[in-house]
């Protein structure tokens, strides 16, 4: 019901919205939950277990019960609190958790077995038989629990993530946090407030309470404006701080969209920020906590806090008789401000005897409300007190046990809160979070003086460690009432007392817990699921832990909290996600050739982050294995071209490189030739093998080494460290060129004719032997040329600076064309290596030595390097390590695999029998049949012998025989010919 | 969390690569022996309290950089260039 002339929501704009299917009306500055309390719909939603009916409990984002989901279709988005979703023209809420309907919901049979389905009964009862869970029990217990669903489609919504830096942020901006931003703005600190409402001004927005003698709301207002006018201050509304890390790390949440009727294209739904400050201040206020008693959990029943604010703030009364219940000072202002606006109010509970008095409502001194009555919304109220039991005719029953610091964020970093015995409630303690001060109602400080004067206060102790002077400050009059309280947490009696809400949580599971010996808080919020709703247990956690205090004899203090992890409220993982969806998962890292390649029809593979062409198909072709088989064959016959630019390439300059390659590399560098490059073999320090590559001699003092694709930030580190950790004596420094320049493969027979032409001079082999390098003019760019192969080919390397790649690209394209040759991709590539036996890091793997790759004498003896003591210790080297070996398969056999198992010929395959195994597989159409390279025990011994090939996952069994790995053209003579 | 690169001041610690225990910059002469060599590749101390690693500034400077932390406290207590640190050359 709306009160005529009160709240701060404008009636001169009219909202429409459906909920249920059903259209009401609210108005500009409603939440779903004000709205629909003016509406006097008291029912919006079912518990998680029993299916009990529930409405509206708190004003916040601490709501467990009033959980709907908004929108249709993929757009749709479950669980979210009415209380903290605003109105807007258009939109469409729909209750959960109810089959048919919300009202008539089948399920709430279950509220009826609730004798049989208190604390830990999935454990004892679905024990056994075990595979009766899988199939029987978990689907049933999961279609009747359960909360919102997804829509199970595509998100459509976009996300962002964003960054802030900041002198002071100020969290929650209540009376203490705008008067903490106001002083530190004033004195020129670079200030973020940020606050989780869609309207600052925290409580007192909810209060009917004066600030130097205007209305609080205006007074904060006007504060307000003055910070949104100073450049050094950011306001940040419907943004959450979820969490507190590191080195004055916040995880913040922004709601961007959800009050919009219509998803602006560049707008996000969600900004998921992390703000570093150099301090930080929380002001976020206290959450008010119910008490338990039998039945307590009906639609109408209210936190008193939140029946001030619908009325304050939203001008609704969730009722037309209110009663008032608590055990605080606080409760009483709920009542008064009933009162004042013109509400019937029935009665006041207080369960303490010294309660104080009042005017114009009955107050039941040293009182409790024993029970309530009302199927589908409260309609009365049992009053139990010295002189027996009343009964109450009541539809809103305002509730108060008093408040509980948010010390959320104060306990981020591990610190657990402090007991404070005036207040009954945990305060934060004070080495919670470095940098962070605390203030107000979080801290314990409950009258909007005090609240004022810890903001004034915690905004000079920040401005004072950040070196900055603070102006003088006057702090405005405000209330100073007392906050008097007594223990009530729960009302003794039979019955169902509710804890938490959401998971049907009641006084009795805590105790059958501690019977069970789930004693310490932890174990009884896992038995019980006591605050693992989505609300974590902000409204009940306290209660709950006190009931657990009392039935175990131990004191509050001891008894301890669970622990408090971020987020503070519930993050959307698409929004913590920003950024990372779909092909923002991971970068995609473009070759200079890839619009070539994908002109002609080249399916792209990854590797790592690069995309490269698998193959290049022709007309006829319909299987991968026909182009790489034609694609072989040409780099055999005649010539191909490659794309290579995604090898790593690093750029090495300074008198002392060639010594800084000795120690980096097991072989010598020192002693290479100006012009000449040199296959290179890295170790890591425990002796295994790290990468391989082709290192080049542009000059006395400059080499250029170039790495494995997929190695190459992990070789960059390793110079790095070995440079500046190991050996900054060093005269030599280094960086990645490897998008700097775009090089090409031209390999084949042809190769040279094909080159020939394009640059000054023509190459000869006096000039140009295997393994030369150096400077070339292409066409009037300075490239280079490497003579090297990875094909066994007579092969050379010719780089670009970037920018000409694709352009030199189609030009040796266009040259292969005329000579019979074309590109090839990543297939006959790998197939090439292998019939050379060539390593990848499918061998080098990171378990094996120089020795198992029958590298060992690449270790020179003349000097130390990175990995050479460690690779001299036994068991890395000798007749046990599985070595590397070529196979060719014996008789029809149709398939070898990477990945399977070798075993002797006799032998059962099974693992103690293990001999090795097979890192990488090739069709050659060049030997007509399949090869494949592994690792074998003692195998350089075995050539000649046959061994199984077991392939336990494809089901194969293959007899191969132990060759060579060298499997074609083992002398190299293609190469240096 | 937050380191202070020497180069580029203070940093997100998502820009740095995580290497391990300062230790790796205490490499054994080659004929050390194989304890002094086991303990500079394999053995590290799990402190609680005041902890000494290395961070690659990969994202940034390409520094190596020695981080002097609390792994308690999480409190970083200083930043060195690991080329700083090394006094003098053990090869």
């Amino acid at each position: 019901m709306r009160i005529a002339g009160k709240g701060l929501i404008d009636r001169s704009k009219p909202v429409r919205f459906v909920f249920d299917g059903v259209g009401y009306d609210g108005f500009a500055g409603d939440t779903l939950a004000s709205a629909l309390l003016a509406n006097d719909v008291r029912l919006v939603g079912r518990s998680f277990k029993y299916h009990r009916p529930r409405g509206v409990l708190t004003s916040g984002s601490e709501e467990p019960n009033a959980l709907v989901t908004v929108g249709n279709g993929a757009a749709a988005e479950p669980n979210v609190r009415a209380t903290v979703q605003e109105i807007y023209t258009g939109l469409e809420a729909k209750s959960q958790n109810r089959w048919p309907s919300l009202s008539m919901d089948l399920m709430a049979a279950n509220d009826l077995a609730a004798p049989f389905l208190g604390a830990g009964f999935y454990y004892k009862t679905f024990m056994w038989p075990s595979q009766f869970w899988e199939k029987l029990y978990e689907p049933i217990i999961r279609r009747a629990a359960g909360l919102g669903a997804l829509s199970g489609e595509s998100n459509p919504d976009k996300y962002e993530r964003a960054y802030a830096f900041c002198d002071l942020l100020v969290i929650g901006a209540g009376p203490a946090g705008v008067m903490a931003a106001l002083v530190a703005a004033r004195a020129g600190a670079d200030v973020i407030l940020v606050d989780e409402d869609s309207r600052m001004g925290g409580r007192l927005l909810a209060e009917n309470c004066e600030i130097d003698g205007v209305p609080g709301v205006i007074w904060v207002d006007r504060v307000l404006s003055e910070l949104s006018a100073m450049d050094n201050v950011r306001l940040m509304s419907r943004t959450t701080v979820t969490g507190a890390y590191d080195g004055g790390t916040f995880a913040a949440l922004e709601r961007v969209g959800h009050h919009r009727a219509a998803r602006h294209a560049g707008l996000p739904l969600e900004t998921f920020w992390r703000i570093v400050a150099k301090r930080s201040v929380l002001a976020a206020g206290a959450l008010e906590r119910p008490v338990a008693f039998r039945n307590n959990d009906r639609p109408g029943i209210m936190t008193a806090g939140a029946v001030r604010a619908y009325l304050n703030r939203w001008g609704v009364v969730p009722g037309q008789k209110v009663a008032v219940f608590g055990n605080n000072d606080d409760a009483h202002r709920t009542a008064r401000d009933l009162l004042a606006a013109g509400v019937h109010v029935a009665g006041l509970i207080d369960s303490r005897h010294n309660a104080p008095d009042a005017t114009g409502f009955p107050v039941y001194k040293g009182a409790m409300v024993s029970d309530t009555t009302g199927r589908r919304g409260l309609e009365s109220i049992t009053i139990r007190s010295v002189s027996g039991e009343d009964k109450l005719a009541t539809d809103c029953l305002a509730i108060s046990g008093g408040w509980n610091p948010t010390v959320h964020l104060t306990c981020h970093l591990n610190s657990r809160p402090v007991w404070c015995d005036d207040i009954l409630a945990f305060v934060p303690s004070p080495s919670g979070v470095p940098g962070m001060g605390v203030a107000g109602a979080c801290s314990g400080a409950f009258s909007t003086d005090r609240c004022l004067r810890e903001g004034a206060a915690a905004a000079v102790a920040a401005l004072e460690a950040l070196g900055k002077s603070a102006p003088k400050t006057q702090i405005p009059d405000a209330e100073d009432a007392p906050y008097a309280i007594a223990p009530l947490w729960a009302v003794p009696g039979r019955g169902r007392a509710w804890l938490d809400f959401q998971n049907d949580v009641c006084v009795k599971d805590v105790k059958q817990a501690a019977v069970e010996n789930f004693r310490s808080v932890e174990h009884m919020k896992r038995y019980t699921t006591q605050g693992m709703a989505t609300d974590q247990g902000k409204n009940s956690n306290v209660a709950a832990l006190a009931i657990l205090a009392d039935v175990t004899g131990r004191a509050i203090p001891d008894t301890g909290t669970t622990t408090f992890r971020p987020p503070f409220s519930p993050v959307a993982i698409a929004a913590m996600g920003a950024g990372a969806q779909g092909k923002g998962f991971a970068p995609e890292r473009f070759t200079t050739s890839h619009a070539a390649s994908v002109e002609r029809k080249a399916p792209m593979i990854e590797a790592g982050l690069w995309y490269r062409p698998s193959y290049f198909p022709v007309p006829g072709e319909t299987t991968w294995r026909q182009s790489c088989d034609r694609e072989v064959d040409m780099v055999r016959h005649t010539v191909g071209v490659c794309d290579v630019s995604t090898l790593g390439k690093i750029d090495i300059q300074g008198p002392d490189a060639a010594e800084f390659l000795d120690f980096v590399y097991t072989n010598t560098f020192s002693t290479l030739k100006i012009g000449r490059a040199r296959y290179g073999l890295m170790l890591r320090e425990d002796g295994h093998v790290m990468d391989d590559g082709t290192t080049a001699r542009l000059g006395a003092h400059h080499f250029l080494m170039t790495t494995t694709t997929a190695a190459a930030g992990q070789v960059m580190r390793h110079l790095d460290f070995v440079h500046q950790g190991l050996r900054p004596d060093l005269d030599v420094a280094m960086v990645s060129v490897t998008e700097q320049w775009a090089q090409f493969a031209i390999a084949g027979p042809k190769s040279r004719e094909l080159l020939n032409g394009l640059f000054d001079a023509d190459l000869t082999d006096a000039e140009w032997p295997f393994m030369a390098c150096g400077p070339v003019q292409v066409m009037g760019v300075r490239g280079r040329l490497f003579r090297i192969s990875f094909s066994g080919e007579h092969a050379y390397e010719l780089a670009v600076p970037s920018r000409y790649g694709d352009s030199l690209f189609r030009t040796l394209l266009a040259r292969a064309d005329t000579l019979g040759g074309g590109a090839y991709g990543m297939e006959a590539l790998n197939v090439m290596r292998i019939e050379k036996g060539f390593i990848t890091h499918a061998e080098i793997h990171g378990r094996v030595t120089a020795f198992d790759i029958g590298m060992e004498r690449m270790v020179s003896s003349k000097k130390d390097c990175i990995g050479k003591t460690m690779s001299e210790r036994d068991g890395l080297s000798g007749a046990d390590r599985e070595q590397l070996i070529g196979l060719n398969p014996v008789g029809a056999v149709k398939q070898l695999t990477a990945g399977a198992h070798l075993f002797n010929a006799d032998d059962d395959p099974v693992r103690v029998n293990d001999q090795g195994y097979v890192t990488s597989v090739a069709y050659s159409p060049t030997m007509g049949h399949m090869l494949a390279l592994g690792f074998l025990k003692n195998g350089r011994a075995r050539h000649g012998q046959k061994v199984r090939m077991v392939d336990h996952l494809r089901d194969l069994d293959a007899l191969c025989e132990v060759v060579n790995p060298v499997f074609f053209d083992p002398d190299g003579e293609r190469a240096r010919g | 969390m937050r380191i202070t690169c020497p180069f580029c001041g203070e940093r997100d610690r998502r820009e740095f690569y995580y290497q391990g225990a300062a230790v790796a910059l205490e490499r054994p002469v080659a004929d050390a022996g194989e304890e002094a060599w086991d303990a500079y590749v394999h053995l590290r101390d799990n402190p609680a309290g005041v902890t000494k690693d290395l961070w690659y500034h990969e994202s940034g400077c390409s520094s190596w950089i020695v981080v002097t932390r609390n792994t308690v406290t999480h409190e970083i207590l200083d930043c060195t260039l690991a080329c700083d640190t090394k006094s003098e050359v053990s090869i």
